[in-house]
């Protein structure tokens, strides 16, 4: 068989989108909404996390890695598209350019919050707690890059669940891929709630 | 006096397949039930411009004139479709003419489709049953199958869902949507579902079904209503399994 490669790195991309990296920002989301709980509540949940045993292997192989290639590739994928909503301003077509654009925001999101969050930690030692993010939210600026960011990657994933149901071929019938648009958006608004809830209970 | 109703038409015109593209102007007099293709033909027979200067007759692909062999597919108005089927009463004025871009122009509004028709041969869109002996009658097929089927037959290999995709460009080197009917539909046959992993394990090669994103342009664009939208989700579960199967291995069928 000459020349499928493209075909698992397709099939891999859409994948590593929901198992490990969606399992990884609902988990995410999830702990960090232990912030609405104030200060302390929220620093041993992420003193719990920062303890996890083998604590670098997860970090690398579940979270680091996959997010790389999910990026790298994704960007590919975004800018081999030549879009075209001005003349076919369909709903999935919009989805489709909102999913790429999304996904670019949320790959800058992420290098700024991994860096700020994780490899300064690192590198100086900077302490990760609420009064960290309490600090970098308070300013206006800061507090809007961070609402973009979260709600972009809730999108992303939101809709990217639609189409991975697609590509992987479970959702066929019409009736199915309308009906998995609607619970789709419901899981983006759902989790959209949580995040901003989240990002408030920090300042 | 009596005004005569004419039709105006700005076409964006090429003489050759290299050569830069360049508007032009025509107006042609009104008829009723007038077509693009019946537009078209009077200026061939009369192929003077708006200005009132002598040109050269603009050039198109036609063949059946009933919206089934898709030969004259262009954009009209913006938005591709068949020239045959598209009634001028029922166009805006002036009306757009102009190639799909999607292909190479081999001069005006005609286009090259070639790569539908390669793509095709490459997922081997047709059933082998030439043999040196009578293989007999083929296994029956279940009616409801039969309907559905129909459905995806009707592809005029036209390529307005090429045109629509916008993951169908040069940078890209997806077939395009129409593939995924064909696929779906001799896999669905009883006979042609003998070579299905042969078509599937090609349909997945470099260029083939992965190059979707999953815009659904196709499927409102689609002169035919061919669900096709619905054919690459099919298609896509039985690559899903054939990866399976390739991988983890069974029986060869
Ligand atoms: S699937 Fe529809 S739009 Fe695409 S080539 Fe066939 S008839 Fe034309
Ligand atoms: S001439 Fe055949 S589709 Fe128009």
């Amino acid at each position: 068989m000459a020349g499928s490669r493209e075909f698992f790195y397709r099939r891999l991309h859409s994948l590593l989108g929901v198992i490990p990296i969606g399992i990884f920002l609902l988990q995410h989301l999830t702990v960090n909404h232990f912030a609405t709980g104030g200060e302390s509540s929220f620093n041993k949940a992420a003193d719990f996390m920062a303890n996890l045993p083998f604590r670098y292997v997860l970090e690398i192989v579940i979270i680091f890695l996959p997010i790389l290639y999910h990026a790298i590739y994704g960007l590919y994928i975004a800018f081999t598209a030549k879009n075209n909503v001005s003349k076919f301003s369909f709903f999935r077509n919009w989805m489709f350019l909102l999913q790429r654009i999304t996904g670019v925001i949320t790959l800058i999101f992420i290098a700024w919050h991994v860096w700020e969050t994780r490899l300064a930690n690192a590198v100086y030692g900077t302490d990760v707690n609420f009064q960290m993010m309490h600090d970098i939210l308070s300013s206006p600026f800061m507090f809007g890059f961070y609402l973009v960011g979260i709600i972009s990657a809730i999108f992303h994933f939101s809709n990217g669940l639609w189409s991975f149901m697609v590509t992987w071929g479970i959702t066929i019938s019409p009736r199915s891929q309308v009906i998995s648009t609607y619970v789709t958006m419901i899981i983006f608004l759902a989790l959209s709630i949580v995040g901003v809830q989240t990002l408030f209970a920090f300042i | 006096m009596v005004e005569t109703k004419t039709v105006k038409f700005i076409i964006t015109r090429q003489d050759t397949p290299e050569s830069a593209p360049y508007e032009e102007e025509f107006e042609v007099p009104y008829r009723p039930n007038m077509n693009v293709i019946s537009a078209l033909m009077e200026i061939r027979r009369n192929p003077v411009n708006r200005k009132g200067q002598a040109t050269t007759p603009v050039t198109w692909d036609m063949n059946c004139l009933e919206e089934v062999c898709g030969a004259c597919s262009m954009v009209i108005n913006g938005k591709p479709r068949q020239a045959c089927s598209a009634l001028v009463d029922k166009l805006e004025q002036p009306i757009r003419l102009a190639p799909m871009k999607t292909f190479p122009v081999v001069r005006d509004l005609q286009i090259d489709r070639s790569r539908m028709f390669d793509s095709l041969k490459k997922v081997k869109a047709w059933i082998p049953i030439d043999g040196t002996y009578d293989l007999g009658p083929g296994p029956r097929m279940p009616e409801t199958k039969r309907q559905w089927a129909y459905e995806l037959s009707k592809c005029m290999t036209c390529g307005v869902c090429l045109e629509a995709c916008p993951n169908v460009n040069s940078k890209s080197n997806f077939m395009g949507p129409a593939v995924f009917n064909q696929v779906r539909l001799f896999n669905a046959h009883p006979t042609g579902a003998m070579n299905k992993a042969e078509r599937l394990n090609a349909f997945m090669e470099d260029g083939g079904l992965t190059g979707c994103g999953n815009s659904q342009n196709c499927v409102q664009s689609c002169p035919k209503g061919i669900p096709i939208t619905t054919s690459i989700a099919a298609v896509n579960r039985d690559a899903t399994l054939q990866s399976f199967k390739n991988f983890f291995g069974s029986d060869r069928d």
